[in-house]
């Protein structure tokens, strides 16, 4: 267990340090490829992760709010919010904002994807399909790159969660949540979230939650499952799971400020008759949105959109180009595979170019850090 | 809970009141990433080259503790040399501390053994160029596997006789024609031959042989990530070849059993540092470099190779209207 994988793990650490003496008895039964998930692990640690949430749901829901309390962030300290009057001929927008966060070493780079406009309209015909447009380019971009001659430098923006905000002040979906989910529940991750849970009673939450399932059932809409629970799991975890699977839609409750509760600082909701905290289990399911979307989901959310959304969208992309070209009766011509349109050639210089530079500013880099480190020698 | 001063955020700490630190808790990512990687299992396939009697398969046993080559036991099985190089995979699927590896051996006996060697690596070329092909095939393909099956070669271990002069023409011939193709790593076989100077100079001349035919053996310089791979690759490198030893019988050493050889002068204890570098070896294979040489594989020798594909077909393919074409190669 731990003492094998902690015993291997020096053994790697031995390897990077000057030859030492030591016995070798207990190494005797170990061939010592049990170290590989720490070697893979140790490249993810340089290289990073990247996770790219998508927030979508009418203004107001405490969308920002949340992102915000998930994060630790504040990404919209700038904003200003628009009034009725502008917000009139406002469409829907798609707006990017990106953060570095680094924690004990490992960094993620996060992508929010906020959906500012969506569902304000008096007429919010359709008004999801620029969020599926922007789903469906990212696809595109990804299908393009990995298609491509050079796939060394790919980036991946392609969206690996869509958090859907449900106001709680109706009784249950009304017909733009419906259309809405099932416009993206084949493309994305849909997570459906009550927003604003704190103007709710802890049983209209729960009349609500089962409201909700039920119409999601009902209406076949697709929202991301949890995988099953290992069966060599503990029953304390499979609880935990059991738990986690009953309590979705989550109801959640963010904040950006700091009240004193029970003699400590929290985030929460300062209100007459009292204070919201918004990591207390019996407040809120923040903690659980939170746990699933970071602590124990975030791995399987990006391996869903991989494997399951945008294969569906490479499949069916490939069928389409399959198939326009058998109507033109073209049959014997070539399907231009890959690369897809290529960018130009001026592009590719410069793509060049900017390679080759780069690789001088490292060279000179590495010299650097060298005379460094004999400098300190001396 | 317990909260723990966190690296600022990308954006700092605002104005507006969120001052509140915490833990967010996307260290845990590599956790649920170690739980699915050790629940999907590993595959690697490494490849033997060298002329018969140089000890590959015992060397192979040795590293992986496991009857994983071709030849159940040492000598009393038939040797027959065959009239051409032949391929032998043969795969085992092993178990270490909760970790599955499905290990493949690719034997390449007949290679160096004829009288006109000419172009014997040839068919190990082929070899390797299918696996990619193979590959590529199946990534392209419209219902792709979620993993596809990799039976791409990630490291070709080639043994160099111990002659203790200077390496033999097909040595360099086989090492020049494949270093570009596949993660090569020198070996010098049955090294209890020499002492402890003519090791050391064999060593270098062999390296300076190889430097001097641009032959680049893995780990390759051009592929160091950053100042700290370089540093640890560079060490590496420099003791490159290994001098290793194989065996499969234990003796009774000081008190301890030890994998080894019986001589009328002593023991070679295989896994003893100062008898040869098998222990090296194995650590460097095995124990930290086993990831990388999988993603040099994957990364770069199959990128060059699926580029040069791409390029060759004039990114055409032309397809048939009774092919339920599956492939988009």
């Amino acid at each position: 267990g731990m003492d094998a994988i902690m015993l291997q793990e020096k053994l790697v650490e031995r390897l990077l340090c000057p030859r030492v003496r030591t016995s070798r008895q207990k190494e005797k039964q170990y061939v010592g490829f049990a170290t590989l998930p720490n070697q893979v692990h140790r490249k993810s640690v340089k290289k990073g992760f990247d996770f790219t949430l998508m927030v979508a749901g009418e203004s107001g829901m405490g969308k920002s709010t949340l992102v915000n309390s998930l994060f630790l962030t504040d990404l919209y300290k700038d904003r200003k919010l628009l009034n009725a009057e502008e917000r009139i001929n406002q469409t829907v927008e798609i707006i990017k904002h990106t953060v570095d966060i680094e924690e004990k070493g490992v960094k993620l780079k996060l992508t929010i994807v906020d959906t500012p406009g969506f569902g304000d309209a008096v007429n919010n015909n359709e008004c999801w399909k620029p969020i599926t447009d922007y789903i469906d380019q990212q696809f595109e971009q990804y299908f393009r790159d990995e298609s491509g001659l050079n796939r060394k430098n790919i980036q991946d923006n392609r969206v690996h969660c869509c958090l859907y905000f449900i106001p709680p002040f109706g009784h249950g979906l009304r017909p733009v949540d419906v259309e809405f989910m099932k416009a993206l529940h084949e493309k994305v991750n849909v997570v459906p979230l009550i927003a604003k849970a704190d103007c709710l009673t802890p049983s209209e939450i729960k009349k609500l939650k089962d409201r909700v399932r039920d119409e999601i059932e009902r209406f076949g809409i697709k929202v991301y499952q949890f995988p099953e629970c290992d069966s060599d799991e503990d029953e304390e975890f499979k609880q935990l799971d059991k738990e986690l699977k009953e309590c979705c839609p989550f109801a959640v409750i963010g904040s950006n400020t700091v009240v004193e509760a029970r003699g400590q600082r929290v985030r929460g909701r300062l209100y007459p008759w009292g204070i919201v905290e918004v990591e207390n289990q019996s407040h809120c399911d923040f903690v659980k949105l939170r746990n699933i979307l970071i602590r124990s989901h975030m791995h399987d959310l990006k391996d869903v959109t991989c494997d399951m959304h945008y294969e569906n969208y490479r499949a069916q992309c490939i069928q389409d180009m399959t198939s326009k070209l058998t109507q033109d009766n073209r049959m014997e011509s070539p399907i231009p595979m890959l690369p897809l349109p290529t960018p130009d050639v001026e592009t590719d210089r410069l793509i060049k170019m900017k390679d080759e530079e780069l690789a001088r500013m490292q060279d000179m880099l590495n010299k650097m850090q060298q005379q460094i480190h004999d400098g300190k020698d001396q | 809970c317990v909260f723990v001063v966190p690296e600022f955020p990308g954006l700092g700490h605002s104005g507006g009141g969120s001052t509140l630190l915490g833990y967010i808790g996307i260290d845990t990512i590599i956790e649920q990433m170690r739980k699915k990687t050790m629940k999907a299992g590993f595959d690697f396939n490494i490849m033997i080259v060298g002329h018969s009697g140089l000890g590959k398969s015992t060397l192979v046993n040795t590293l992986f503790k496991s009857q994983v080559s071709r030849w159940s036991s040492g000598w009393g099985s038939e040797h027959k040399i065959p009239k051409t190089v032949e391929i032998k995979a043969v795969s085992h699927v092993i178990e270490e501390g909760g970790v599955k590896m499905k290990l493949t051996v690719i034997d390449t006996p007949g290679f160096g053994d004829q009288i006109n060697n000419e172009n014997c690596w040839d068919p190990i070329s082929k070899y390797i160029n299918e696996q990619y092909e193979k590959f590529l095939k199946e990534e392209v393909n419209i219902a792709r596997k979620k993993r596809i099956p990799d039976t791409r070669v990630h490291c070709c271990l080639y043994f160099i006789s111990p002659t203790g002069h200077s390496l033999r023409q097909l040595d360099i011939e086989f090492m020049k024609h494949l270093s570009r193709v596949v993660n090569i790593i020198p070996v010098i076989a049955k090294s209890d031959t020499m002492t402890l100077d003519e090791k050391n100079e064999f060593k270098h001349r062999v390296r300076k042989e190889l430097e001097t035919h641009g032959i680049e053996y893995y780990p390759q310089n051009e592929f160091d990530d950053d100042m700290e791979d370089k540093n640890e690759n560079d060490k590496i490198r420099e003791t490159m070849p290994f001098a290793v030893v194989g065996s499969d019988k234990e003796f009774q050493v000081n008190g301890k059993r030890v994998l080894g050889r019986k001589t009328a002068w002593g023991v070679v204890e295989v896994e003893n540092p100062n008898h040869c570098e098998f222990a090296l070896l194995r650590d460097f294979l095995i124990r930290s470099h086993l990831q990388d040489l999988k993603e040099v594989t994957h990364n770069i020798h199959y990128e060059t190779y699926r580029a040069r594909r791409l390029n060759d077909n004039g990114g055409l393919h032309p397809i048939s209207a009774n092919n339920t074409q599956e492939s988009n190669l």
